[in-house]
C-alpha cells in the first residue's frame, strides 16, 4: 500500500501537479484537503496522474472535483497520462456529479417546536377520537354477542383465559405475597411506636382486599397482557391478517377484541381475588414469624376488622379495569401501520396508556365510594 | 441422481482462481439437512447466477459465505482465506471488502438514504463529513436514485428505491465482491430490467464480481456470466444457460425450458437480434 502524495510545479505555461500512490477510499484522507488547497494559478493546470497505482470511486471523485473545480474559477484543467480504468472512472463520476442532500433541511427552529407541539395536540385529540370509536364499536360488538345476535370465539376466550390468568398465577401470587409482607414489616415498625402493633392485621386486611390486591394485579396484567395484545394484533395488521379476516367476512373486532376483552375481565376478577388472598397470607406470614401471632387469631382479628364492602368494592372494580386492559392493547395493535417499528411503538404506548388509566381510574373509585359512606 | 458433466462441475479446474471456494459445505437446522457437500467456485469478475426451488436453500448458502450462519462442516474461502477461522481483525478486514444486499434492503430506518450509504464509511475509515457527503451523493446518483432521495428516510421509499438505496449502501466502500439476494424480487418489469442494466454497468466499471441469487430468469438471461443450479442439497452444475439446456435433470429442464423459461429465452434472442 503506498500512501499517495502530491507534487506541485509551475512554469510559465502554468501549473502541474503530479498525483502518485494508491488512490483509494481508505488512503484518500490525507491528500484530499491538500489537493483542494491548490490554488488554481496561471493559464492552465494539469493534473498527471502517471504516478496512479490504484483508483477507485473515491479517488475518481477527488480527481474529478478537483478539476470541475478549476475549470468553474475559469482555469482549464487538464489530465493527464492517466491509465483506461482511471479515465472511465474519472468519466463515470461526471455522469453522476449531481449535488444530493444528505440530511432532511431543517427550518426555523421555533416554527418547527410550534409544528410539533400542534401535530401532538393534534394526535392526542385524534387518538382519544379514535379510541372513543374503537370503544363503541367493541361495545356495539360485546352487545350483539350478549344478545345471541353474534357467536362468541369460545375458543378464543378460553385460550386466553390461559394466557392472560393460567400463566400469570405463579408471578401475581408471589408479587401479591411480597407485597402482603411488606406492608406488615413497615406497619408494625410504625405501629409499634403506639403499641398497636395488633393493627397491623387490619391495615393488611383492608389495604389489600380493597385497594392494593387489585390495583397491583391489574398493573402487573397490563406490562404482561395488554403489550402481548398489542404485539400480536400489532404484528397480524402487519401481515395483512386483519385486513384478510375482514375479506372472508369476519368481523376483526368480534374474532381478536372480544374474546380477549371478555377473558380479560374475567380473569382479573379470580387473579384479582388471588392476589389479594396472597398478600393477606403473607402478611400472616409475617404476623406469625415476627409479632407471634399465631395464625388462628391473625383470620379472627381479620374477620373483625375488614368488612365485607372492602372484598366487594376491590372486585368490583376488577372487571372494569380487565375491560379497560384489553381495549387498549387491541386499540393499540389495531392502529399499527406501516413497520415494525410501531408494533414496538403501540407496544409500549399500550402498557403506559393502560397502567396510566387503571391508576386514574382507582383514585376515582376510592373518592367515589369514600362519597357513598363506605370507610 | 444424473452425472455432472465434467464442463458443469461447480469445482473449477485446478490452476484457475476463485474469488469464493466452497467445499464440503454442510447446513442444516434441527434434523432438517439443507446443504450435504456443497462444493462452488466463483470465479474473479463474473456475475455468478444462483437458481434453485424454493428451498433448497440459495439465501442459507449466501448466509453461510457471509458468516451470518455457521455450517455444520465444511470450509469456506474467501480472497483465499479460510473465512470460517479468522481473528477478529482479519474478519473485519474481510468484510470491509464485499457489500450485501438484502431482499428488502436492510436499510436503518433511523437513517437518511446518504447517512446509510456513510454508515460502512464512518465505521471504517477517516474522512471528512464534507467528502463523505459527496461520495454518498455520487453513489445515490450512481445507482440511478433521485437527488432529492438522498435525505430521505427509508418509509418514505418504494420497494424498488428501496432496492437500490440498499445497493448503493452495499457499494460504500467500492467493495470487490457483492452479494445480492433476489434483487429484482418484488419489482416491477421495467425496474427489474434497469436494475439489471445498472448491476451490468457496475460490474464493468467498477470489477466487481457478483453472486446473486434470483428467481428472474430474464435477470439470468440478461446479466449473468455463468448460473449454478442448487438442488438436491448441492450445486447440481454450473455453466452459461447454452451448457445447463444440455443438462439432464428434470427441474433443470423444466427451469429453463418451462413456458417461463423459454418466454425469457426468446426475449433474449430478440433482444441480441435488435
Amino acid at each position: 500500500m503506498t500512501i499517495p502524495s502530491i507534487e506541485e510545479s509551475s512554469d510559465s505555461a502554468g501549473t502541474r501537479v503530479a498525483v502518485r500512490g494508491e488512490l483509494t477510499m481508505a488512503n484518500i484522507a490525507s491528500i484530499a484537503a491538500p489537493l483542494r488547497a491548490i490554488n488554481p494559478a496561471g493559464k492552465t493546470m494539469a493534473l498527471d496522474l502517471g504516478g496512479v497505482e490504484r483508483i477507485d470511486t473515491a479517488g475518481a471523485w477527488i480527481i474529478h472535483r478537483l478539476v470541475s473545480d478549476w475549470a468553474a474559477a475559469g482555469v482549464p484543467a487538464t489530465i493527464e497520462n492517466a491509465s483506461p480504468d482511471a479515465d472511465r472512472l474519472i468519466k463515470e463520476m461526471a455522469t453522476n456529479d449531481v449535488p444530493v442532500p444528505t440530511r432532511p433541511e431543517h427550518g426555523n427552529v421555533a416554527a418547527e417546536r410550534l409544528i410539533r407541539i400542534g401535530r401532538a395536540l393534534y394526535l392526542a385529540i385524534n387518538n382519544i377520537g379514535n379510541f372513543l370509536a374503537f370503544l363503541g364499536q367493541t361495545m356495539v360488538v360485546l352487545g350483539q354477542t350478549i344478545m345471541g345476535r353474534r357467536t362468541l370465539r369460545w375458543n378464543a376466550v378460553i385460550h386466553q383465559c390461559e394466557a392472560i390468568g393460567v400463566n400469570a398465577l405463579a408471578i401475581v401470587g408471589l408479587l401479591l405475597f411480597l407485597v402482603g409482607i411488606v406492608i406488615a414489616q413497615q406497619g408494625a415498625t410504625q405501629l409499634r411506636q403506639f403499641g398497636a402493633e395488633v393493627f397491623v392485621v387490619n391495615l393488611i386486611g383492608r389495604s389489600t382486599l380493597r385497594e392494593l390486591g387489585i390495583l397491583l394485579t391489574a398493573i402487573m396484567v397490563a406490562g404482561r397482557s395488554s403489550s402481548a395484545f398489542a404485539a400480536q394484533i400489532g404484528s397480524m395488521k402487519l401481515n395483512q391478517e386483519v385486513d384478510a379476516l375482514a375479506t372472508i367476512g369476519m368481523s376483526p373486532i368480534e374474532i381478536l377484541v372480544v374474546p380477549r376483552v371478555i377473558a380479560m375481565s374475567l380473569m382479573l376478577l379470580l387473579l384479582g381475588f388471588f392476589g389479594s388472598v396472597m398478600a393477606v397470607l403473607g402478611g400472616g406470614l409475617f404476623c406469625w414469624v415476627s409479632l407471634d401471632i399465631p395464625p388462628v387469631s391473625y383470620f379472627q382479628r381479620l374477620q373483625e376488622a375488614v368488612p365485607l364492602s372492602d372484598l366487594v368494592i376491590g372486585m368490583i372494580k376488577a372487571p372494569i379495569f380487565g375491560v379497560i386492559i384489553a381495549m387498549m392493547g387491541c386499540y393499540q395493535g389495531m392502529q399499527v401501520t406501516g413497520n415494525a417499528e410501531s408494533v414496538g411503538r403501540r407496544t409500549t404506548q399500550a402498557v403506559v396508556e393502560s397502567i396510566f388509566v387503571v391508576i386514574v381510574l382507582d383514585a376515582f373509585f376510592a373518592v367515589f365510594f369514600s362519597a357513598l359512606g363506605y370507610n | 441422481m444424473p452425472k455432472t458433466a465434467p464442463t458443469l462441475s461447480p469445482i473449477l479446474p485446478d490452476g484457475e482462481d476463485a474469488v469464493i471456494r466452497v467445499r464440503g459445505l454442510v447446513n442444516g437446522f434441527g434434523d432438517q439437512i439443507i446443504h450435504q457437500d456443497l462444493d462452488l467456485d466463483v470465479r474473479p469478475g463474473e456475475i455468478l447466477g444462483i437458481v434453485g426451488g424454493s428451498g433448497t436453500g440459495k439465501s442459507v448458502l449466501m448466509r453461510a459465505i457471509i458468516g451470518l450462519q455457521r455450517p455444520r462442516a465444511g470450509t469456506i474461502e474467501i480472497f483465499g482465506q479460510d473465512a470460517m477461522h479468522l481473528d477478529a481483525a482479519a474478519a473485519k478486514d474481510l468484510r470491509r471488502r464485499w457489500g450485501v444486499l438484502f431482499q428488502e434492503g436492510a436499510l436503518f430506518s433511523s437513517l437518511t438514504v446518504a447517512e446509510n450509504i456513510e454508515v460502512p464509511m464512518r465505521e471504517f475509515l477517516e474522512l471528512p463529513q464534507e467528502l463523505m457527503d459527496e461520495l454518498a451523493g455520487y453513489k445515490v446518483s450512481m445507482v440511478g436514485l433521485p437527488p432529492e432521495a438522498g435525505s430521505k428516510f427509508p418509509s418514505e421509499l418504494s420497494g424498488g428505491m428501496k432496492k437500490r438505496a440498499g445497493l448503493a449502501r452495499a457499494l460504500s466502500l467500492d467493495p470487490l465482491l457483492l452479494f445480492l439476494d433476489e434483487p429484482t424480487a418484488g419489482l416491477d418489469p421495467i425496474s427489474a430490467a434497469a436494475f439489471d442494466e445498472l448491476i451490468k454497468v457496475l460490474k464493468q466499471t467498477l470489477g466487481l464480481t457478483v453472486f446473486l441469487i434470483t428467481h428472474d430468469l430474464d435477470t439470468l438471461h440478461a446479466i449473468c456470466d455463468r448460473v449454478a443450479v442448487l438442488a438436491d442439497g448441492k450445486v447440481l452444475a454450473v455453466g452459461t444457460i447454452d451448457e445447463l439446456l444440455t443438462f439432464d435433470h428434470p427441474w433443470v429442464r423444466e427451469y429453463f425450458t418451462g413456458p417461463r423459461g423459454r418466454a425469457a429465452n426468446n426475449d433474449g434472442k430478440l433482444g441480441k437480434a435488435a
